[in-house]
């Protein structure tokens, strides 16, 4: 009858949290050994491993050599078990190529590729559990990644969405409220000096609500940098102590 | 603090789906009380000292109700003896899912300040949040969060306050849980019959199913309702078949299941007698069981009423009635499909009009209620102030129907004053039509601009400045909403500038606000017989948005440049600031353009117009738009007693249509313009053409004065009606018109998305919307917004661009146009009775308009009244009569009579029942023994109760 209720009228969320907060975000880095880089990163219930491999040499064909910078190879895709119904198609799919494209746009900015001429980076992301806010959940998956294999990058890239209910901007949507209908803003932000990488936006957004939403998914992204820096020093922390340095 | 929600789920392909949900638990959701030191709340809204009397609580307290007692006693929480209740956020979710309208009002009542309503969110506070425990039903697990929460804070508010907490529920389960932990509980009645202040409170009190009623026998009289699964199962195997019960205005032992089919394929199923009815109530939506055809009946022509006349105990007569019902030999063709009430899969009860019928037992507090619509049953109250009660309307809800009850069971909710008295009828047919007509709430007129109100830099930056034009409005006498102003200029290249300019209305009421949802909801403004139910605030409608003379004003201006043969070269559409330099009244105007002498610039620009628009007038014409006609009147309302004291018909003039006209292209300009733009979800407007069986009527009718007309299409018809008069017999063509109106078809909004004809048929034109009147009409507000966008001068929202939703309001503003205009129609209808009332019989001359199988309908010109004069008498023999129905004629006693025919009739107020009163006519002229009646007298009265019968 009456559809789900995105904002009560006390200003709070379907999950409890109010309009700016941020789910939950936790990370681990190094968590896979063979790899160059890695992460796994959980953004309340959605949950991303991100492995980095490289800078190595470009494999396959030669035509993709750039002779001033690094090829940024990115790879999306979702386990067979990350939805609530199970997916038939885990990669390949026109919405993973997209999500690809998105994540070699966002690490094509952020990383520093003309130190590694003729070379590439892989980028490689799975999505075990989804819940709302996939992409950014990904970006920052894989910003801690690149950082543990060692690739240095301008900045933090922190992703996060907003979306726009009843004229207040909601802060880091998930699932339910993605598809609660109403407009969601994904952006890609690094942090310090306030350039974006990536902005996407799929529903229709009146010009004048876009600087208040841009502004809500900006200090979201802000949020999750606070968070992502600490899991570093964290991390750095942790190996100094076991390096014995 | 974080947990984690697991439940499952069915999704729509029949799946079964696992869903895994954060739920985050807080620590900082303040109680709301204002004695409380530990909250960090900034503007507490439960009071320090709550004041409520109760026999039974003597203390301070504050009370929490659950939701069975929000969702049935509303009616009581609305007092506003009852103030400073905590409303769970379990309790307004689940009040949310099951009641829209119940959960309004409880809103409605959270925003007033005065109650003290609070609403605490305990499902996101770390001490009140409980897990569902398994095999825990739903409803247990919220019961026990209730319960949880109403603990928590019976510990959390500081004992140096002594304010208690006291929960009211109905369920006795819950209640004995609640009391085993040293919770103050009571039920919900206990509770109110203590209070000191308002013992006829408890008249509002609905009854629960819980409580054992000595009222009802112990005989079973219904059997039982299938459950809701049994039902749904057997819908689809296609044993029960689900429709809209609508019960027989005349019979109350009858009633029809319209099943909605594919397209046309609706179907109706008949339901006879009181058993296989199972107390399904008008409206309802049922699951029925076809009988077997060998038990199918046809539908009875008698009239039964279950009116007054039976007392409380009588109700073995109506098993006799019943048999009467089915005795009747009846021929096999009539049979129809006959079926039996299995089960209600959704009651559509909303509160009821009507009067009470006192019990004969003397002290008996359980009355019947006869509601003024004949559809629903009579009710079963119990009351104590049944004496003030008589004579008095009242509205009543039902609460259930038992099956051992022959009536439904409800209680009193409102005295709306005596029967008969203009005030109280006027709000029984406010009632009666679902026109929300309530004042506006607190939480609506907080969005309004606040006083002084004046047009700020930043609009004059936004807007064009047309201040310098000369606009003025033209409307009818008395208007102060007005919505409309005009200018006309000539151009330096010798073009003529024309502008519409509309109040800027969506200025002020911005999307989804409450006043938006108010307005939407309402739909339209309703104009009855000396009142006005605005659609938005007053200070909107009859000051900021009203287009008044020499005030500054916002506006949304359509200006057209045009040639001096009304042929539009340029439309533009722009937001403006204007400043009328004259509000005049149609007659004015028309005295301006008619008087030689005047020529200043307002009678300039008013003979431009009109010059223009007798131009466009003719075009649309040509292109085959309709002038159709029907009987309007307007009552001269006397100021002191706004008792009607003159009756006339509206009169046209000149001007009239130079209004029309202009705004009719500023409809078809705009609707272009949106559906341009927004191809998806442009609300528009459209008249569909009629069948061609609805032109029957009128065939016939020009046949029997040897005319023909075309229906073929508007331009044919339009041409026809022109041509058709008859020398000596000016009123024909009118008649004539108003016939051809009862063949048209309703106009209805619609989303362009999802429809494919947009055709207006009596405008002839490909398309069309509603622009000009935002103030009194929801869905030139809509176009407003969605023109702002177009034109880049406003920003759009969701819920505008998504059709579905779009089409859903379509629907309701359908719906309240109808209503409104049927309340219109019923208020005439009243005042009518009212002039007629203090005339006492009347002598006039009418014409036939139609003729029926025992009776004439006649048109009044005079009073453009329509009545019907009944050959058929219960206490008299009845005249010989044959009815032809080709032609159609009915010859009674001899004389023949014909449509169109000049008859003289008298008027007169048959006031027998109380709740519906009539205007009777009768016969005059032609005399025909026993069937005519002589001439009144000078004294009225004498004859009246004569032609009363
Ligand atoms: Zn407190």
């Amino acid at each position: 009858m009456a559809g789900i209720e995105l904002l009560s009228d006390q200003g709070y969320r379907l999950d409890g949290r109010k309009a700016t907060e941020l789910r939950k975000v936790q990370a681990r880095m190094g968590v896979f050994g063979q790899a160059d880089g890695s992460a796994y990163l959980e953004q309340g219930n959605t949950k991303v491993l991100a492995v980095v491999y490289g800078p190595h040499e470009v494999r396959g064909a030669r035509s993709k050599i750039l002779y001033d910078r690094a090829v940024i190879n990115c790879q999306y895709s979702m386990a067979t078990f990350s939805t609530a119904e199970r997916k038939r198609r885990p990669h390949g799919d026109r919405k993973s190529s997209e999500m690809s494209l998105h994540l070699k746009q966002t690490f094509e900015a952020a990383v520093l590729t003309q130190l590694y001429p003729r070379s590439q980076i892989d980028i490689y992301v799975k999505i075990l559990q989804a819940d709302g806010g996939n992409y950014s959940a990904c970006v920052n998956a894989a910003t801690l990644a690149v950082i543990d294999a060692g690739i240095p990058m301008r900045d933090y890239v922190c992703a996060c969405t907003a979306g726009f209910v009843d004229d207040t901007p909601l802060a880091d949507l998930c699932h339910a409220e993605e598809s609660g209908g109403g407009t969601s803003l994904a952006v890609a932000l690094l942090p310090r000096g306030g350039q974006i990488a990536l902005l996407q936006m799929d529903a229709r957004l009146h010009q004048d609500h876009l600087d208040t939403l841009m502004e809500a998914a900006m200090t979201a992204c802000k949020g999750v940098s606070k968070v992502l820096d600490e899991v570093v020093r964290q991390h750095l922390q942790e190996m100094s102590i076991l390096t014995g340095e | 603090m974080l947990k984690s929600k697991t439940f499952v789920k069915k999704t729509r392909s029949g799946g079964i789906l696992k869903v895994v949900r954060e739920h985050y638990l807080r620590d900082d959701i303040w109680c709301g009380s204002e004695v409380c030191v530990e909250c960090k709340d900034e503007s507490p809204v439960l009071e320090k000292d709550p004041c409520m009397e109760s026999s039974m609580c003597t203390f301070p307290h504050y009370l929490i109700p659950d939701t069975n007692v929000v969702l049935h006693q509303i009616d009581v929480l609305e007092d506003p003896l009852i103030r400073n209740v905590i409303i769970l956020q379990t309790v307004l979710q689940e009040v949310r899912h099951r009641s829209a309208p119940a959960y309004k009002r409880i809103k409605d009542a959270i925003h007033n300040k005065e109650k003290h309503f609070y609403t605490f969110t305990n499902e996101h506070h770390r001490e009140t949040f409980i897990e569902r425990e398994p095999g825990e039903s739903a409803n247990d697990r919220n019961d026990r969060a209730i319960r949880a929460a109403a603990h928590w804070y019976s510990k959390h508010i500081p004992d140096s306050a002594e304010i208690k907490v006291v929960m009211l529920t109905n369920d006795r389960l819950n209640k004995e849980k609640a009391e085993q932990t040293g919770l103050l509980v009571y039920r919900c009645d206990e509770y109110i019959k203590s209070l000191i202040a308002n013992p006829e409170l408890v008249d509002r009190l609905a009854l629960t199913s819980d409580e054992k009623n000595e009222i009802t026998s112990s005989k079973i009289l219904f059997p039982e309702h299938l459950p809701l699964s049994q039902i749904q199962s057997g819908i689809k195997s296609g044993k029960y078949i689900q429709g809209t019960f609508r019960a027989n205005r005349d019979n109350f032992l009858e009633g029809t299941v319209f099943v909605h089919g594919e397209g046309d394929e609706s179907t109706e199923i008949l339901l006879q007698g009181l058993q296989k009815l199972n107390r399904a109530v008008h409206q309802d939506v049922v699951a029925v069981e076809l009988l077997p055809q060998e038990d199918w009946v046809a539908p009875s022509a008698v009239v039964l009423q279950d009116d007054g006349s039976k007392g409380e105990d009588e109700e073995e007569e109506e098993e006799e009635e019943e048999k009467k019902l089915q005795t009747k030999q009846v021929h096999r063709d009539s049979l129809k499909p006959t079926g039996r009430v299995v089960g209600i899969i959704k009651r559509n009860w909303r509160p009821y009009c009507g009067m009470l019928t006192l019990s004969h037992i003397k002290e008996s507090t359980r009355h019947l209620f006869t509601p003024a619509d004949r559809r629903i049953p009579r009710i079963r109250i119990e009351t104590r102030q049944a004496a003030t009660l008589e004579g008095q309307r009242i509205m009543v809800a039902i609460d259930g129907w038992p099956k051992n009850s022959r009536y439904p069971r409800g209680h009193f909710m409102k005295n709306l004053g005596s029967a008969g008295d203009k005030e109280t009828e006027t709000e029984v047919l406010l009632l009666e039509h679902d026109v929300p007509h309530l004042p506006f709430s607190q939480n609506v007129l907080s969005f309004l601009p606040s006083m002084p109100w004046a047009i700020t830099e930043d609009d004059m930056n936004r807007r064009e400045d047309l201040r310098h034009l000369c606009v003025c409005s033209v409307d009818p006498p008395g208007c102060t909403d007005i919505d409309d102003a005009l200018h006309c200029r000539e151009l330096e290249n010798g073009n003529l500038e024309v502008g519409v300019h509309i109040a800027d209305v969506s200025h002020f009421i911005r999307p989804g606000n409450a006043m938006d949802q108010e307005a939407a909801s309402r739909g339209t403004t309703v104009y009855l017989c000396g009142k006005r139910i605005d659609m938005v605030p007053e200070l909107l409608s009859s000051n900021l948005c009203s287009l008044r003379s020499n005030v500054e004003r916002l506006a949304f201006s359509c200006i057209w440049e045009m040639n001096d043969n009304a042929e539009i070269l340029n439309t533009r559409f722009t937001k403006s600031v204007i400043n009328s330099k004259a509000s005049l009244t149609y007659a004015e105007a028309q005295m301006k353009i008619d008087d030689r002498n005047m020529n200043d610039d307002i009678t300039k620009n008013l003979r431009g117009l009109n010059k223009l628009a007798k131009i466009l007038k003719a075009g649309r014409i040509e292109k085959g738009a309709l002038t159709l006609s029907s009987p309007e009147v307007r009552f001269h309302i006397d100021s002191e007693t706004h008792d009607p004291i003159d009756l006339q018909t509206k009169e046209l003039q000149e001007t009239n249509s130079m209004v029309e006209e202009f705004m009719l292209l500023a409809n078809i300009s705009v609707a272009q313009k949106i559906y341009d733009e927004f191809s998806e979800c442009a609300l528009l407007r459209k008249h569909p053409s009629p069948p061609p069986s609805n032109y029957d009527i009128l065939h016939k009718a020009i046949k029997t004065k040897n005319l023909v007309i075309h229906t073929d299409s508007a331009k044919e018809l339009a041409d026809s009606l022109n041509q058709a008069d008859i020398e000596g017999f000016p009123y024909f063509n009118t008649l004539l018109r108003i016939l051809a109106t009862r063949c048209m078809m309703q106009a209805v909004y619609f989303c362009s998305g999802l429809d494919s004809d947009f055709r207006h048929y009596g405008l002839a034109t490909p398309i069309y919307t509603h622009f000009t009147s935002p103030i009194r009409r929801y869905s030139d507000i809509i176009v407003h917004r969605l023109l702002a966008v177009a034109i880049g001068a406003d920003s759009t929202y969701p819920a505008l661009m998504d059709k579905h939703k779009q089409a859903a309001l379509c629907n309701n503003l359908n719906y309240r146009h109808k209503m409104a205009q049927y309340a219109q129609r019923a208020s005439v209808a009243f005042h009518t009775q009212l002039f007629f009332k203090s005339r006492g019989i009347l002598n006039e001359e009418g014409f036939i308009l139609f003729v029926r199988k025992n009776a004439i309908i006649v048109l009044i010109p005079k009073f453009g009244l329509e009545g019907t004069v009944f050959f058929e008498n219960k206490d008299k023999p009845s005249p010989k009569m044959t009815f032809n129905e080709e032609v159609p004629t009915l010859t009674v006693e001899g004389h023949t009579f014909n449509l169109f025919d000049r008859v003289r009739v008298t008027i007169s107020l048959d006031a027998s029942n109380i709740q519906h009163q009539k205007i009777r006519m009768s016969l005059l002229e032609p005399v025909i023994p026993g069937v005519s009646v002589p001439l009144p007298e000078a004294e009225p009265e004498a004859k009246k109760a004569k032609l009363d019968r």
